[in-house]
């Protein structure tokens, strides 16, 4: 019954719900994953974007003809990149991730991760 | 044992490894840099397959799948550019000595299985890879006159230098 009556006026919930979303500064709590990238090129990463975020994704470009890794120490993430490829990966948690190329391990760098 | 090779590889590099500033009368020129330089890594790749054909150690295997795949993509990178530039890489004295002297590497490497093959194969990586950076550094990039060759001349440097100390690192493990 409660249900019921509910019902009906769900979509006009939903809809001032969405406009008030619009019109308010989001709060760091409900902030939408963001989409970060992170350069690779003549046998080095670039500079690692700030205000990452659990959750967020890092695109990882490699713009070198040689195939690279970037692999967590943490083993949280590993992605093959071949040359001129890319690919993404999600950022499951926060803190300081450091990450390497498998098979150029001089090549290094770190995420500092918020919640 | 091992000192030979060292030194077989390193008389072979001697002949570029002099500083440009004595010996610039001999300096070489683009296609004979080319030509080295395509050399040298055809060479690490043979290396490598070597490697991958007797080595059951992991970390000795991936090593040598990188140094197949790294030369392998520098030289497509080589043979590309002196294709768009029209210059013919010119077979040298230094390029002869290196195929000579690795031959002869090859065939003492042949001799050997287990973990003396892959300390010896490692230790020369380091070797080889320390002696061609050096050559790269005081010759062969000062001497190239095109900028693109020069700067693919640096490139290579740079990962070069990252697979020597790759092999450094891999011959601590092996000791």
């Amino acid at each position: 019954m409660t249900v019921r009556n509910f019902l009906p006026v769900r979509p006009l919930s939903l809809a001032v719900a969405a406009a008030v979303l619009a019109l308010s500064p989001a709060s760091p709590a409900a902030a939408a994953p963001k989409v970060h990238t992170v350069i690779i090129d003549k046998m080095k990463f670039g500079p690692v974007p700030a205000g990452v975020r659990a959750g967020d994704t890092i695109i990882w470009a490699n713009r070198d003809f040689l195939k690279h890794t970037a692999t967590a120490r943490d083993k949280s993430f590993s992605v093959e990149l071949s040359p001129k490829t890319s690919a993404k990966t999600v950022i499951r948690r926060s803190g300081t991730i450091a990450f390497y190329c498998i098979y150029h391990p001089g090549m290094t760098g770190s995420l500092n991760v918020a919640k | 044992m091992i000192d030979k090779f060292f030194l077989c590889t390193a008389s072979a590099l001697l002949l570029i490894s002099v500083p440009a500033s004595s010996r610039e009368a001999a300096a070489p020129n683009d296609a004979q840099i080319a030509h080295i330089a395509y050399t040298a890594g055809q060479l690490d790749v043979d290396a490598g397959k070597q490697a991958l054909a007797k080595s059951h150690n992991k970390a000795v295997r991936s090593f040598a799948q990188t140094m197949i795949r790294d030369h392998a993509a520098v030289n497509d990178q080589a043979v590309a550019l002196v294709k768009k530039l029209g210059v013919t890489p010119q077979d040298n004295a230094t390029s002869k000595a290196l195929a000579r002297q690795a031959n002869e590497t090859a065939v003492e490497l042949s001799k050997l299985s287990g973990k003396s093959f892959d300390r010896v194969y490692i230790q020369n990586e380091v070797a080889f890879h320390r002696t061609v950076n050096g050559a790269l550094r005081t010759t062969l990039i000062p001497s190239a006159h095109n900028a693109k060759l020069k700067s693919l001349l640096k490139t290579g440097l740079t990962l070069f230098q990252e697979h020597q100390k790759h092999a450094e690192q891999l011959a601590k493990n092996l000791r």
